[in-house]
This record gives structure tokens, sequence and C-alpha cells, in this order.
């Protein structure tokens, strides 16, 4: 039995049917079209499908769509409200990526940290991203860009 | 070295704005509309059976099934060197989880409970699943048809055994100088199965549309092998070359699992059971570890002559590889290592027997290193041992034994220009190499280990690559390659080459993922040669357009052709330094005349590179002859470690990799590769490794069993540094580096256990578990010595 659903994505409110077992990340990426939370796992270990739920990072292969009901999605193409943040400049300027793949559940996360300590130390940003596995880059690209940004 | 403008500057990635900003498009991000159709595939049960019967029948009635497949109606072998698989298995499973059927319906859930309804009935067969039951005398033969497949010329399969290649190596006469030796070292060293774990997933899509042109979607590093291999194995469906088209778009991590053609095969396949409409193959993360390619085992029995004053004379190296249920890929690791396994030494008489052994496994196939890497880690470990035996400084037994230009080769080809000795030089200086160090905390202990690496592009002499090249109206361009964008930086590296060449800077110039529909053939993105390949190919596109260029400037305007430069996005002369013609005025539009008509038209490059001097015959008894590998990139790298001695616990203070890639055409991507590679080889050691029950059933195939490194495993500091002794058929001097740096890290850190606490751990991975109960056995030792 379907159960209608009415939540905020990206700033617009969303109202769509959704069966009981139906997954977050399956909802946003097959019945909305928004692309960029991945599928690497599907149980939770790698992170390439982070978003954020009312602020904070969630795998959404791991959320059940009917519970974000009345709660607010933020998925990367939500943060670019004016192009490129800091952050994905920061990014950029430091080669933090390599295939790209787990680089938008990265930098969720990533601005997670930001958002609640934005002067963390090298450990406390290793912590923040060592749910977003990362197979290219040996990360430390990514600890810098993060560092450089908050220099 | 030349002044220049692009080449060799820490450009910004061209695709960065779309990885980062998550435009980026991966397979999993295309959309095929309301009539997509997905497939299941049934999956053996047992590491080897016989397939008396498959009953499909209840899973036909399921509700939103289209189709059951099985092998009846592809009978075809296929592979990349050796054709000894089958699309679906035929009347006999190798491996546990090999494709036998599959269910393709109206959604993946249906898909899903169908296939389970598939009933298969097999009578086992006895497993072999190792190497040593492999090679025993009564063994059971895995491929009773081995003397009737079809493979290159350079494989040499051994008919009623499970040896499908020996690649033999005989360079002077090993036995000889063993016997004048001062000191002779043997050892064996093991080494297990890894996994690639590329985030992404395997997926593919293929469309047999109703005017029977298939094509087929893959996330890939070969597009036009795939064509090819797709085109060869449907051919008796009436498919051509033409017919076939494979598009890639951007890899979410290849590491040598998205070369050749795996799963993506059943996705072509499948494609032409339902006309009309596309149907997907997607890998789970299980399914993405034991039924892609795995890196193979390896044990390595190796025996060393050296003499009082450090100096090798010979050595004997004989490795088994645990090739796996198929080896059209993986024959060729065992080839590459096997013409390589003396390592970067100046070694005058070597022996070396690589064997390619069938068994009841998952296929092994081609991982960053190739081969490389599981051989270093004997090699590499067995060095330290000798230095330590003989009282050499493990550095300076390096420096006395280290190839140099000139030397004289496995296959008796001359090596390279390289910059070995500076190498090991600059990274025992960054270690502080020589220096004892001592932990705050009594009860840990800091060791420092060294390795050097090498490693050659194992790719056929043919293998070539093309480029087209096409300018738009403003004087930006447009890059058509089929190498592949894997993460590596390959499209940045490209329009830098042609930026340098035409004036043009890198953000005017676009560079897309491959169609071979409209890009030019490459032939696989592996081997760590497309920097090197198709750069020349590229660089001959720009040389082709501006030479163009030039013809149009001197017909059209009359300028002196010899004259002409390009600069800043114009034509200019060293005659009339007053004459700059931005190119944007005439690039597709033409040059007027007086008289009112034009010269010129669109300028397209074109450029093609194939290593002409490469050649893969020689003598099958001893590898002499032939020019098989088309050079080595050679490096050191070293490590300091500080281990807690009750439990084995390691920490990575500093880690250090130099590697000479003959010119840094972009030094930020470079040191990308260092610190991306050295995390993936000291996760080989210190984390991860495939185990098997004993009946051949992969036990961790999961990330939480199955652990690849997080963001806390990092070493505390890397240090990259970087060598360029110019390649002379180098792109600007360059040649590959991208999967030298995991090489070393196996043996690096072997050696750092061993300086921190005197024990020698011979099989990978280098675990805290492994050193713990190594140090306990050591201390039972010790007391029993001292009562």
């Amino acid at each position: 039995m379907k159960k209608e659903i009415n939540f905020i994505l990206n700033g617009e409110k969303v109202n769509l049917e959704v069966a009981p077992g139906e997954i977050l990340l399956e909802v946003l990426r097959d019945k909305l079209g928004v692309k960029s939370p991945k599928c690497g796992c599907n149980k939770g270990d790698c992170g390439t499908c982070t978003v954020m739920l009312n602020g904070k990072t969630v795998r959404s292969c791991l959320v059940l769509a009917i519970e974000v009901n009345d709660q607010e999605v933020v998925t990367l193409e939500g943060i670019m409200h004016s192009g490129l943040t800091p952050l994905q400049e920061s990014f950029l300027k430091h080669n933090s990526f390599q295939c790209g793949f787990c680089a938008p559940g990265m930098i969720l996360s990533a601005t997670e940290l930001l958002g609640k300590n934005p002067k963390p130390e090298k450990r406390e940003i290793q912590e923040a991203i060592a749910g977003n596995l990362c197979r290219c880059t040996g990360y430390s690209p990514v600890i810098d860009a993060i560092i450089d940004l908050t220099n | 070295m030349e002044e220049s403008k692009y080449v060799g500057k820490s450009t910004v990635r061209i695709d960065g704005k779309a990885k980062i900003s998550g435009a980026a498009k991966f397979i999993e991000d295309i959309d095929f509309g309301a009539d997509l159709l997905y497939a299941e595939v049934v999956e053996s049960k047992f590491a080897h059976a016989i397939i008396n019967s498959i009953d499909t029948s209840e899973a036909e009635k399921f509700p939103g099934v289209v189709k059951v497949v099985t092998g009846k109606e592809f009978p075809y072998r296929f592979g990349l060197y050796m054709h000894d698989r089958y699309i679906f298995a035929q009347d006999r499973v190798r491996f546990v989880g090999e494709q036998i059927a599959a269910v393709i319906a109206r959604t993946p859930a249906a898909a899903r409970k169908a296939a389970k309804l598939v009933k298969v009935d097999y009578t086992e067969l006895p497993n072999v699943l190792n190497v040593e039951d492999a090679l025993k005398k009564d063994t059971f033969l895995l491929h009773p048809e081995l003397g009737n497949y079809q493979h290159v010329p350079w494989f040499f399969p051994k008919p009623d055994t499970n040896i499908s290649h020996l690649r033999k190596v005989r360079k002077g006469d090993a036995e000889k100088a063993f016997k004048e030796a001062d000191f002779v070292f043997e050892d064996t060293y093991t080494v297990p199965r890894y996994a690639h774990c590329a985030i992404e997933v395997h997926g593919t899509i293929g469309l047999f549309d109703n005017s029977e042109r298939l094509t087929v979607w893959t996330a890939s590093q070969s597009p036009y092998t795939q064509r090819h291999l797709f085109a060869e194995a449907l051919s008796p469906l009436g498919l051509t070359h033409k017919d076939v088209r494979v598009i890639t778009p951007f890899v979410g991590g290849g590491f040598g699992g998205k070369a050749g053609v795996s799963m993506e095969i059943i996705g072509a396949a499948l494609a032409t059971t339902v006309k009309g409409r596309p149907v997907k193959v997607l890998w789970s993360r299980a399914q993405e570890f034991y039924n892609t390619y795995q890196r193979q085992g390896l044990t390595c029995r190796i025996k060393v002559g050296v003499n009082k004053d450090g100096k090798i004379i010979a050595m004997d190296n004989t490795l088994y590889w645990d090739a796996g249920a198929y080896v059209e890929y993986g024959a060729n690791v065992v080839n590459a290592a096997g013409l390589s396994a003396s390592g970067p030494y100046n070694i005058p008489n070597v022996k070396i027997d690589s064997y390619c052994v069938y068994t009841n496994l998952p296929p092994g196939g081609p991982y960053r290193g190739f081969g490389y890497s599981e051989f270093l880690f004997g090699l590499e470990s067995h060095m330290n041992e000798i230095a330590k035996n003989i009282n050499i400084d493990p550095v300076q037994f390096r420096r006395i034994n280290a190839i140099r230009e000139g030397d004289i080769l496995n296959y008796g080809g001359k090596m390279n220009p390289n910059g070995l000795i500076e190498a090991i030089d600059k990274v025992a200086e960054a270690i502080d190499w020589g220096k004892k160090e001592y932990s705050d905390d009594p009860n840990k202990a800091i060791g420092k280990g060294i390795a050097l690496f090498w490693k050659a592009p194992a790719m056929p002499p043919n293998a070539s690559s093309s480029a087209f090249l096409k300018f738009n109206e403003d004087a930006s361009l447009n890059i058509m390659i089929s190498g592949m964008e894997i993460g590596q930086g390959l499209l940045t590296v490209m329009a830098q080459i042609a930026a340098e060449v035409l004036s043009v800077p890198p953000e005017k110039i676009r560079v897309e993922t491959p169609d071979t529909d409209r890009n030019p053939y490459e032939w696989q993105t592996v081997a760590s040669h497309v920097t090197w390949g198709c750069g020349r190919a590229v660089e001959r596109a720009a040389i082709d357009a501006r030479e163009q260029i030039f013809d149009l400037i001197e017909r059209a305007l009359g300028k002196e052709r010899s004259s002409l430069y390009l600069q800043d996005e114009c034509v200019k002369s060293k005659k009339d330094i007053e004459f700059s013609l931005p190119l944007k005025d005439f690039i597709i539009n033409g040059i007027m005349k007086e008289d009112g008509t034009y010269r010129g038209g669109p300028i397209i490059g074109r450029g093609m590179f194939m290593p002409e001097f490469s050649s893969a015959l020689s003598d099958p008894e001893t590898s002499q002859g032939g020019k098989p590998n088309v050079h080595y990139t050679v490096g050191a790298s070293a490590i300091k470690i500080e281990i807690d001695r009750q439990t084995g616990k390691m920490t990575i203070p500093k880690a250090v990799l130099a590697i000479d890639v003959g010119r840094a055409l972009n030094p930020n991507l470079i040191k990308g590769q260092i610190t991306g590679g050295l995390l993936q080889g000291i996760a080989t050691v210190l984390y991860e490794d495939m185990r098997y029950s004993d009946k051949g059933k992969l036990l961790n195939a999961s990330f939480s069993d199955y652990k690849i490194p997080t963001a806390m495993d990092i070493p505390a500091e890397v240090v990259s540094i970087i060598i360029e002794t110019p390649q002379p058929d180098g792109p600007s001097g360059a040649r590959g580096m991208g999967e030298h740096t995991m090489i070393p890290a196996a043996p690096m850190i072997a050696n750092a256990v061993e300086d921190a606490l005197g024990i020698r751990i011979k099989s990978m991975p280098v675990t805290a578990e492994k050193i713990a109960l190594s140090m306990i056995n050591e201390n039972i030792k010790a007391d029993i010595i001292n009562s």
C-alpha cells in the first residue's frame, strides 16, 4: 500500500507516493532524478549515498522514503546556491578527488563538519569523513582541501 | 628541458567541475526510459560441477518476467588473450558465483525473485582450490579442452595439465653462477588474492534496436576492446564491428577491474534476446567481489646467488599463480610478471618460471600493478634478508645492484634511461635512513623499510592509440580519444599536451569520455600507458592541425612557412613581428582574399601512435629476442612505522615515494597518484585479503568484511618525489606512473617490521595479528633458549 509523503528537497516542496519499503536513495535517484547521491554498496558501508536530513548527514540507502515525511532533505545539488561553494573550490584546487564517484558524499560530510566546527583539527576532519570511502585519493588531498579552507 | 607554457604545470582538472558538482554522469546516472528491463544472474552454488539440466519453467511464469536466458543460446567461447570463457556456463561451472543463466524482467525485484526459481541440477566435481592441488600429478583437469583454445602467440599452454601458460626466462647461465656464488639464499613468499574495490560497481546496459544495431553502455576502461570482443563473440548472430557501439561515461574507479571484458558481455548478449528494449545488468557489491577479475594469488620461490662484495650474480625465481577458473586476461599478468620478476636489478644470470595455474576460484585478471606488486613482495623482502646476512646496508645493497641505462634486460633488450639511483638516494635521505629512532612509548618500536620498484606496460606490440582534434569557431577545441578517464586525470593531461602545441589554454579544450562511434581507436586504458601512447597520438593530432594552419597561412597570405609559429592563440611570424593573426579569425571560416573568395575551412587534426619497435616474438624456452616491453618506469619508496610490541598494531608516521616519470606533465596529478596508490598498496599489507571457505566460496564479499582504508588509516605524512629522466619516445619525455605507486608498499612494510622487531613475515597481509603471533613465538623461543 502506497503512502503519500511531503518533504522539502533542496528547498523545494516535494509530494509523492511511495511504498513502505522504498529506500530514500532510490526515490531520490529514480523518481526525483536527483543523481548526485550514488549507490556503492547498498548497506551503509561506503557513504557515496550521503545526503543531509534536517542538516545532518545520513546514508540514504539506509533511510526509508516514508521516514522523511515532513522533513528536509538536502543533496549536493542543494548546496550550490550560487555556483560552487568555497569548499568545492578548495577540492578543485587540491585535486581532492579522482574518479569523482565519492565526491558528492565526501563534500556533504565535510560541509556538515564545517557547519558545526569552522576550525577543525586534522583528527576531527579524518573522523568526519571516515564514513566516506574513497579508493583513489588516499584521502590526504581531501584533508588538505578542508584545512586550507579553514586557514 | 624546453620552456613550456602548459605542459609541466599543475593545471586544474578540466573534468573537475563536473565531478565535484555532481554533474558527471556515471553508468547508473543515465536514464533509459520506461521500457528498461532488468536482468538478474543465476549463479553457480558450487566451485566445480557438471550442469545436468536447467529448469527455467517456474521463473518464466513469474509475474513481470520477460525472458529467461541460458548458456544454450550463446554457445560461444571468448576472451581477450585466450578464448577460455563462455558468456554463460555451458555444461560445467568452475567457480562459486559463475553465471549460468539470467532472468530478464520489468523490475529488478521481479528479476531477483524469479532468478531464485531457476532450478539447476548439478553433479559436483572435485574442487581444485589452490595451486599445489592443481599441479599434482593425478589432479582433476579444469579445462580438458585447453589444447584447443585459441590464444595469442606469446602464450604456451600445457595441454592435459592445469597450466594454462608458462613463461620461461633464461638469461646467462644461472645454474653455473649459483655454483660460483659466495652465498646462495632461498626462500618462499606468498601473496593472497585481492579485490579492486572501486566504489562504483560494474554495470552495463545493452540495447539491440529494431534496426539490429547493438549499443552497449558500460563502466569500462576498455571501450574498443569491449566492442571488439562483443562483435567477435556475437558474430554468429550476424553482428559486425560497425553494428556494435560502446559508450562509456565517467567511471567510478577502475584499478584494472574494469579493463577487458567481464560482466559486460552479459548485458551485450542479453540485449540481443529482447530486441528493441534496453536491458540493464548491475552488479551488487557482493558480485563485485566474487564475479569480476580478482588480483591473483602468488606463491614465489626465490633463490639468489650473491658475492661477498654484494653483487648479485644469479637469480632463480619460480612463480606459481593462482589464476582462477578462466585466464583469458590473467594469463597475461603471469606473462608480464614472468618477464620482469628479477626486479629493477642488473643480474647477469637469471632463470624465471612463471606458471599460470587454473583453480576453482573466481577468474584472476588485471589489477593495478599487473603482477609486479605480487612478485615484488617476495623479491624485495628477500633483498633485505640477503643484505642483512652479508652485512651490507639494505640501501647500499640496492645501489650496488640497481639497474642502469643500457643494462641488459631479461629478454636481451637494453634498459631505458632512468633515475633509479637518484630515487634510492632521495628516499633514503627523506626517511633519514641509517638513523635509528625510538618511540616515546617503551611498548612501541619504530622501524624503517625500503623497497625499489619497476614496471613496464604489459601490452601487445601493436597496441595503438589515436586522436581526432577539431577546432570550434572561437578557436576552442574538442579532442576525441578513447583513452578513458578513470580518475587519473587523462582528459586534463591530453588537453595540456594539445595546448602546448597549439597555444590554446587547457580551459578552452574539451575532452570527453569515449563513444566508439565518434571517438577513434584506443586499445585500452591499462598498463599505465595512456599518458605515453594516447599522449603521443594527441600530440601528433595537434601537430597535424598546426601544420594545416601553417599551410593555410602560407597559401592564403603568402607568409614564409618556416618562419611561422603559434603563440597566445595567434599565428605569428619570426620574420614579420607585426604579423599576429588570431586563430579564431580563420580556424573555421577561412581567410578572405582580396576578391572576396575564401581559403581554408575547418581545421581537423588526426594523430596515431603504435610502438612499432615492439615485438612479442621470442624463444619460448628462454624469452630471448623480441622487445615485449616498451620501457620500464622505476622508483624507490621508504616508510617509517611504529608498532605496538604486544598487539602488533601499526601506525605510519611517514611514507616517501620517488618515481621517475620522465617528465611530470601535471605534478599535482602525479602527487595524487602517489598518495592514492601508496594507500591502496598499504591496504593490501595491513587490512585486506580475500578469504575462501573450503568449498571455494568467498567469505568476505562486502565492505563490512573486506576492510578498505578510511581517512583514519592513512600515513601521517606522505612525501612525493618526482624525478625526471626523459623518456625519449614519450610526449614531452613523459612515461606512465599510475600503477607503480602501489607496487612497493608491501615489501617496504614487511622490511620495516623486520627492522623494528626482528621478525620476517613471509606471507601477505602483514596484519597486527600475524605480527603479534610471531612476537609470541619469538618470545617462546627466547624463553626456551634462556631456560
